[in-house]
């Protein structure tokens, strides 16, 4: 690795295929792992309709999400009535546990007052006391997808834990950042209880975005954390916290429990894997179960087979902070060079990743970074990007709307891992046969060893 | 004033609905208000994005925070034969300083950097809700950054919460013609150039009827907006007659080129095969009207009568297939009534549609096409629409996007004949294609085997 550049600042004044999304967006994905719930933009109608059809492409799954449709002039005279108007509505016509409310552009601009709506909404609405609320505030022009998410997980814990003075055996919360999917999330359920152990885990994305079949049409969302769960999360014996972003949430977990956290940057890779399951081992008491056992093996077999084609490969990957970091740190594990690292967000955790450039940038600027890179990581919107550098793209991250089952990949754990160092190796394995087997050996580019890793593709040429 | 501007927008002569109204109610719009918590839809900025980001040359830009773009961008089926700048996102990215300190000056930059970057012909530059709040003269600095760079800086003057996605189609229009129609002159004009106003191109389906007008002898002098090019839709007033697609939203294109430049518009569609006939015989018999040679008439007619005994043969094969299957056709405006006739040339039935969009008129066809007893909602709720597929009352539906769910989560299939839609179902070969995506998915053996509860329930 030579010279690193850290945070170079974009002088750009018009962002060019972005590759942010707004804050209430990551809002409402947390509140869709809650159940029963129903996320609220307080803004414009269009607010609403643009975040629906984004989680909608990703996810191929009914999205439930409102909006306060605020118009001009509700917009200049304050926005309460529309609010306490939706709410209302929302309440008669569908009776969800739980409302969402994240603040958009329009309504921050403004300044709304919402810890202020929320007293006034209570008081003036006592038989809605059963209603659960959380209103939090994600102006579209401040961070991004993950601090909203961050926001609403915050939001939520804020409101409904508390302290208890028992502690139930085998009980673990898990603080699942938004750049766990579904199928992570379920994987993580998955290791957890073969230890015996019964997760919380908040937002539960495991249980409302995978494909549920409801027996009856559901305007809110399906499955996802209980709000009695939220309340129980005193009484476990720890909270495992995963992703920098969720760190907010969790000390605000901490300070009204007294449950212990335990951090972990990311679950992808055989190292934070191995200590992730030694915590579970402590935690329950019980040794690590011969499946685990197993799937472990298989993936140091993975890497002892796929590091070939991984070692000094030039990897260009664009992705919110916490994934950007976790996908990043994986692939330098293997020996490739992250040549940039582009996020869409300033964020702590940009200070770990390695890579030879750490930038806040869009999609133009990783199309400009990755010019030399034998593999951009990054959304479906960097296919655009990809096709004109002629690159191959592994897709990774929201919106993924070009692929089938994208919000059940997974990618942590040891099953993950092994899995998402498949899927990139035989990206690379692919090209190579492509292009190192177009002639006779020694003819064509096809320079032995180099082209086909060391011979470990069943040709002779090492 | 935006207000002058959205009142002028309503108050359309060449809307059937607007027509209907009394001078008051006329005043009031026609957007209804929204209901909190129980609205869906785009804004008028999207409605705007709808009509205007199919121009295909010009760079789009977005003045606001990240939603309105990075939520958006990249999600529409509009298609290219050339230049693909359209499909490149462009948005100041406005951020809380820019907030506090207004946005002008990035604007200005951001057009710059476009500009020196990609040189476009012109810069669509589109007003969002936050800068309208906080009072970016966003006119201003399209002028002068117009006046600077040497081309057409265009502001699209549709915030958000001006209203719904409708208006901001009409805004749009209102915006080309207030700023890009009549600004170039065509280097040659035929006497058969036809403006088609309101057709977007999507899953280029534009391009199955070009070449059934190419071969009659008329040309698309001005695109607006599939497939469009900002000289051509700048020289949309020497064509010498205007056909507008999408009834109600950008009608206000052709009655103003009409009144204008006298350039007379009629309302048709390519959906269906009756529809599609009519509408090249009215191009023809219109443009013979404004002095095409009288030929033009014959040989629409001799394409006409050949693709329809073509089309008529290959829709055959679908007739027993389709037999007593029943459809749930969900989908606004001009498409429900075109398109009803269109899927019954092919042997299904229809057992209601959709009129939340259409017209008066619109209605009224419908009404004399298939008898009182005919379903229509101008409202039907998500949870009454999951109801009548989950009890069997339709074999499909064909809807948009946001209905998908609905109908596959209650296990009946569905198709896209709205925006998202992959397949071109417009002319003669996109009924046919229509039928065979209908006849592959009712086809399907996976119905039986997901309706089937486990073994074990």
């Amino acid at each position: 690795m030579t010279h690193v550049h850290r945070f170079p600042t974009s002088a750009k004044a018009a962002a060019t295929n972005p590759l942010k999304m707004s804050q209430p967006l990551g809002a409402a994905l947390a509140f869709l792992g809650m159940d029963r719930c129903l996320p609220v933009f307080h803004g414009s109608q269009g607010c609403t309709a643009f975040g629906l059809v984004l989680l909608v492409r990703h996810f191929r799954e009914a999205i439930p999400l409102q909006t306060t449709a605020m118009d001009q002039v509700s917009t200049i005279l304050g926005g309460y009535e529309n609010l306490e108007a939706a709410i209302r509505n929302i309440h008669e016509r569908m009776a969800p546990d739980l409302i969402g409310i994240c603040t958009t552009g329009v309504t921050e601009t403004k300044g709304e007052d919402l810890a202020g709506h929320y007293a006034t909404f209570r008081q003036r609405n006592p038989a809605l006391d059963g209603l659960g609320l959380v209103f939090v505030n994600t102006p579209d022009f401040a961070g991004g997808f993950e601090d909203g998410f961050a926001a609403a997980v915050t939001g939520i814990v804020e409101r409904f834990a508390r302290p208890a003075g028992t502690t139930v055996k085998g009980q673990v919360n898990v603080l699942a950042g938004s750049h766990l999917s579904p199928g992570d999330v379920e994987e993580l359920r998955d290791v957890m209880e073969q230890f015996g152990l019964k997760p919380i885990i908040l937002p539960d994305l495991g249980l409302s975005l995978c494909g549920r079949q409801p027996s009856d049409f559901t305007p809110y969302s399906l499955g996802g954390t209980t709000l009695d769960q939220v309340r129980l999360m005193g009484t476990s014996e720890a909270t495992l916290v995963i992703g920098e972003h969720m760190r907010v949430a969790a000390a605000a977990l901490e300070l009204k429990t007294d449950v212990r956290s335990v951090f972990f940057d990311r679950l992808t890779g055989l190292e934070p894997c191995d200590r992730f399951i030694r915590t579970l081992a402590e935690i329950s008491g019980r040794p690590v179960p011969a499946r685990l056992r197993r799937q472990r093996e298989s993936l140091v077999d993975a890497m002892l087979d796929g590091h070939f084609f991984f070692s000094r490969k030039r990897i260009a990957v664009a992705l919110e902070p916490d994934l950007l970091y976790a996908v990043s740190s994986f692939l330098a594990d293997l020996g490739a060079t992250v040549t940039a690292a582009v996020s869409p967000t300033q964020a702590a955790v940009l200070d770990k990743v390695r890579a030879t450039t750490v930038m806040v940038g869009d999609h133009s600027d990783l199309e400009a970074v990755a010019r030399e890179a034998d593999l951009i990581v990054s959304n479906a919107h960097g296919r655009m990007g990809a096709e004109r550098l002629a690159t191959p793209l592994h897709r990774m991250g929201l919106p993924v709307f070009d692929r089938l089952g994208a919000g059940l990949k997974v990618g942590v754990g040891y099953r993950g891992t092994r899995d998402l160092l498949f899927e990139i190796g035989n990206l690379f394995l692919a090209r190579e046969m492509e292009h190192g087997h177009g002639g006779p050996h020694g003819d064509g580019g096809h320079h032995g060893a180099h082209h086909c890793g060391g011979g470990s593709c069943g040709c002779s040429a090492g | 004033m935006l207000q002058d501007k959205i009142q002028e927008a309503f108050n359309e002569p060449g809307c059937a609905v607007n027509q209907a109204k009394s001078e008051k109610e006329r005043k009031k719009g026609c957007t209804k208000a929204l209901k909190p918590g129980a609205a869906a839809g785009g804004c008028a900025y999207d409605g705007a994005m709808i009509a205007l980001q199919p121009i295909a040359d010009v760079a789009h830009l977005v003045h606001g925070p990240i939603a309105c773009l990075g939520n958006s961008w990249d999600n529409r089926g509009c298609r290219s034969s050339g230049p693909q700048l359209y499909r490149t996102g462009f948005t100041t990215d406005l951020s809380e300083l820019d907030v506090i300190h207004g946005g002008e000056k990035k604007l200005f930059k951001a057009i710059k950097e476009i500009v020196q970057q990609y040189d476009p012909p012109a810069v669509f530059v589109y007003q969002t809700c936050v800068p309208a709040m906080i009072g970016d003269d966003l006119e201003a600095v399209c002028k002068h950054a117009s006046a600077r760079f040497g081309k057409p800086v265009i502001p699209v003057m549709a915030p958000g919460f001006a209203g719904s996605k409708n208006l901001g189609n009409k805004l749009a229009g209102n915006t080309l013609l207030e700023h890009v129609i009549g600004t170039v002159e065509p280097e040659r004009t035929t006497p058969t150039d036809v403006c088609i106003v309101g057709e977007y191109n999507l899953a280029g389906e534009m391009w199955q009827v070009t070449p059934l007008l190419d071969e009659i002898g008329i040309r698309i002098l001005s695109s607006i907006s599939g497939d469009g090019r900002y000289r051509d839709v700048a020289a949309a007033h020497r064509a010498r007659v205007t056909m507008v697609v999408c009834s109600q939203a950008l009608v206000n294109i052709g009655r103003t080129l009409e009144e204008r430049w006298g350039i007379p518009y009629f309302e048709g569609s390519f959906y269906g095969v009756t529809d599609t006939s009519d509408t090249l015989r009215t191009m023809a018999r219109m443009l013979v009207a404004r002095g095409a040679p009288a030929d033009i008439i014959d040989r629409a007619e001799s394409v006409i009568a050949r693709e329809e005994a073509r089309v008529r043969r290959r829709l055959e094969v679908y007739v027993p297939r389709f037999r007593g299957k029943r459809v749930l056709l969900f989908t606004g405006g001009v498409k429900s009534w075109s398109m009803v006739t269109a899927l019954e040339e092919a042997g299904l039935t229809i057992i209601g549609t959709s009129t939340k969009k259409s017209t008066k008129e619109d209605k009224d066809r419908i009404r004399k096409m298939k008898g009182a007893e005919f379903h229509t909602w101008d409202d039907l709720k998500p949870r009454e629409m999951y109801r009548m597929l989950r009890d069997s009352e339709a074999d499909i539906m064909l809807s948009g996007g946001r209905s998908q769910f609905i109908a596959l989560k209650a296990k009946v299939p569905w198709l896209d004949v709205n925006q998202e839609r992959h397949h071109p179902f417009a002319g003669y070969d996109g009924i046919v294609n229509l039928c065979e995506e209908i006849d592959k998915t009712l086809s399907n053996p996976m119905w039986r085997q997901v309706r089937q509860p486990a073994p074990w329930e």
